[in-house]
């Protein structure tokens, strides 16, 4: 986890300077930012507003998803309509029921913007506003107000949702859950949907566009300019952060080839690949993989591979790898093309694995099957996501 | 794994054991030849519009798939040994042995020889896939059952979606008279990194049950149907579903089913367009396109044999395919009746209490006297035995 922890850190570093911690920490809202290009899409930095809206620590947050915030009464096709704007990397607002870190369900107001490299138009982050939404009509709770002063009853920090004349009472599950915070609540009820008001919206856009302004200031100060819109296309080779995200989730040591490409360059590298072969990100993508090969590398067996590539084929070899540091290894490589949703190749996969490695995972999953199911993964993702009318994907 | 709660922090958990497996064991058949063509190679796309239909162009499916072998006006028919069924498969088109224990645990084992002695559920692959990963899960295969849902084969496959725990790992039900083209028990499931439109209709809760199953109805969709989500378990939700769906068999009204997100979200969607196919009805104009509106069309995944009709795809022309699928207003509001009906009545026997109806008042359940009296005129349930059936009213 420490490597985790260590992208988590460069996640900011790469762009920005280190006073934006303290730039961030200065502003009152809530909010989270979460950066795609790391395996599992986890959040790098949590404002000090958000920690005391959802009584987690900071510890407790940096590193995971966003889903940990989700629970039973949260609404699926919400979450859909998130996860489908973080595929697409578009904006998007809604009415979202999150639970705090002792379990009680909350509404809010979840307002998700992007942030992009000015110079390559790629997404490098994303930002997520979070205003609680605060009922004026049905405060069934005497003594329970939501104040804008802060500090003070832990009362005051907690809010609910009850916007609608209908209610639907919960069982007596989330009823457990929810009275355990004040014993003097009868009826306490959650609705089933919110909404935010014009002001919460006002709030919402006005956090994001101070977020957004702190974001770029220092990100002028190292030279690599991000923006809140897209503000280049994409070049040659780009990987969206959907696809980032989707191919995060692989386990396996794989790089993605890109055949139609002068060298045919690696466009991308897992962190597994990375951790087999010592190197880091920036020294390997936009490579061709010959570095891989040293003086002992079998001549012949390169000439497989270049034919199956040549001919469109899955092939699997056993060739003599090094890594950065010089050492070899025997590589058992098994290389795939990938067809995107034309039909037609859009990259090859070679996915790679350590012989002598720990031959099955605790699962029993067989060395092979692992090598295999990479591929799947790869194909799904691949395939999938330049099905639709996003942002362009090679 | 979270061992500690709160205090674990780990990343996203990585691709799920059953997802690997399944990736693998069908990627490992592409490369064995087994599939009739490379689906991979198949053009498709997302047609523009508000919900985003997804059509594929494939010319060879159609061409090698079995043809259809019983008659379509009967929800219930009885197993025939003697038609196609999935005990005839290759051993290689099976790719692991599945089952779920009565504690909830599931276990896996890699294909080998059919572990005889305890009826085992099996997972093969779908050798004309209309995407990646289309397998078929099929329930105690050598049980023999027909196509007809009941309790344990539902959980079953719920537990499946769960355990994928991949959102867009879908899995669906046609019943006999909604395009099932095989009367051997079995759900289908496969790979789509997208939304399907259905899971973007905006629904509208109509009730809960007295188990936390939350029970909606799909609003602006072509397709009239119910979503069913929640539950107090994972079996709670399943059951409700189940009787909705044995309710329906015992009717003779045809449907599909579409587990999503999960296992989190289902659709119960009845359908009438083979009987409308039978009465003449349809246009020919839509017979032509040849699209048989199973769950995966239903759902908003249209798979076409004709250049043609890839190119012309519209949301226009998928929502008026679709709006022939559906049960009029009318009909679906009956047909709704009899389902909260008979969930009311699982609900009882498990000592549950209904609550109460929040909506429109057309939405309740018809008094006891009504209700029998539709099911004396429909198809008696059992499937062995008599094959007498009365036509759907």
């Amino acid at each position: 986890m420490d490597s985790q922890l260590g992208l988590i850190e460069q996640s900011f570093n790469n762009r920005y300077t280190l006073w934006v911690h303290e730039a961030l920490d200065e502003l009152p809202d809530s909010f989270t930012i979460t950066d795609p290009s790391i395996s599992g899409h986890p959040i790098v930095f949590a404002s000090r507003g958000f920690l005391k809206m959802s009584g987690f620590s900071r510890a407790e947050i940096i590193g995971r998803n966003g889903r940990m915030f989700q629970g039973p009464r949260t609404n699926r096709r919400t979450i859909m309509e998130i996860r489908e704007a973080i595929r697409e990397e578009r904006p998007i607002e809604v009415n979202l029921l999150n639970y705090k870190k002792d379990g009680t369900p909350f509404w809010m107001l979840f307002k998700m913007s992007l942030v992009f490299g000015k110079e390559d138009g790629r997404a490098t982050h994303f930002v997520a506003v979070q205003v609680p939404i605060v009922s004026r009509k049905h405060m069934r709770n005497s003594g329970m107000s939501y104040s804008e002063d802060g500090g003070g009853s832990r009362l005051r920090e907690i809010v609910f949702g009850s916007c609608r004349r209908e209610v639907c009472s919960d069982s007596l599950l989330d009823l457990d859950r929810v009275l355990a915070l004040d014993s003097d609540d009868t009826g306490l009820e959650i609705e089933d949907s919110c909404e935010a008001s014009d002001l919460e919206k006002r709030k919402a856009a006005t956090a994001i566009d101070n977020i957004l302004s702190v974001l770029t200031h220092y990100s002028q100060l190292t030279g690599r300019l991000v923006c809140g819109k897209r503000c280049s296309l994409p070049g040659m080779g780009f990987i969206s952060s959907s696809l980032y995200i989707s191919l995060g989730r692989i386990k396996q040591s794989f790089v993605l080839i890109d055949p139609h490409l002068p060298d045919m360059p690696m466009v991308y590298a897992s962190d597994a690949f990375l951790k087999l072969t010592g190197y880091d990100r920036n020294e390997v993508v936009g490579q061709n993989c010959r570095f891989l090969n040293g003086v002992d590398t079998d001549t012949t067996v390169l000439y497989q591979i270049k034919e199956s590539i040549r001919t469109e084929q899955a092939c699997t070899v056993r060739i003599l790898n090094y890594r950065k540091d010089k050492s070899s290894f025997w590589n058992l490589l098994h290389i795939s093309p990938i067809r995107n949703a034309s039909g037609k190749i859009a990259y090859f996969a070679a996915v790679h694995t350590e012989e002598g490695c720990r031959n099955q995972d605790r699962h029993g999953l067989s060395l092979e099957m692992r090598q295999l199911s990479a591929i799947g993964a790869i194909k799904v993702a691949v395939r999938s996501l330049s099905m639709g009318a996003g942002p362009s994907k090679s | 794994m979270g061992v500690h709660g709160h205090e674990v922090r780990e990343p996203e958990p990585p691709v799920a054991f059953l997802d690997s497996l399944v990736l693998g064991e069908w990627e490992d058949r592409v490369q064995r030849g087994l599939f009739r063509y490379d689906v991979t190679a198949c053009e498709t796309r997302v047609i523009p519009g508000q919900y985003g239909f997804i059509a594929q162009l494939n010319e060879g499916r159609h061409l090698k798939k079995r043809p259809t072998e019983f008659r379509v006006d009967k929800v219930l028919q009885p197993f025939d040994g003697n038609k196609f069924n999935f005990t005839k498969v290759g051993q290689e088109e099976v790719l692991f042995q599945f089952e779920a224990s009565e504690d909830g645990e599931v276990q896996f084992h890699p294909s080998a020889p059919i572990d005889v002695e305890n009826s085992p559920s099996v997972v093969a692959i779908n050798v004309s896939p209309i995407e990646y990963g289309h397998v078929l899960l099929i329930p105690r295969v050598l049980e023999c059952l027909p196509q007809r849902i009941d309790r344990d084969s539902f959980l079953l496959a719920l537990y499946m979606a769960a355990e994928a725990g991949n959102p867009y790992f879908r899995l669906g039900y046609n019943s006999l008279g909604a395009f099932a083209t095989i009367n051997h028990l079995h759900f289908q499931a496969y790979y789509m990194a997208l939304p399907f439109p259905i899971e973007k209709a905006p629904t509208k809760k109509i009730i809960s049950t007295g188990s936390g199953v939350k029970i909606s109805e799909l609003l602006n969709y072509p397709v009239r149907g119910l979503v069913f989500e929640g539950g107090n378990s994972l079996e709670d939700l399943s059951n409700t579903v189940s009787d909705a769906c044995i309710c329906l068999q015992e009717n003779n009204i045809p449907y599909n089913v579409l587990i999503a997100d999960c296992g989190k979200r289902i659709f119960l969607l009845p359908q009438c367009y083979a009987e409308k196919q039978a009465l003449g009805e349809v246009s020919s104009e839509l017979l032509d396109t040849q699209v048989n509106p199973a769950v995966w069309e239903i759902s908003g995944h249209m798979v076409l044999k004709r250049k043609k009709d890839y190119e012309e795809a519209s949301e226009e022309n998928a929502w008026r395919l679709l709006a022939e699928v559906s049960l009029s207003e009318e009909r679906y509001q009956e047909v709704n009746a009899l389902i909260f009906e008979a969930i009311a009545r699982g609900d009882d026997a498990n000592g549950g209490v209904a609550e109460s109806v929040i909506g429109e008042a057309d939405a309740k359940p018809k008094s006891g006297g009504e209700v029998d009296a539709i099911n004396k005129n429909s198809c008696p349930a059992m499937v062995s035995g008599t094959p007498e059936c009365l036509v759907l009213q």
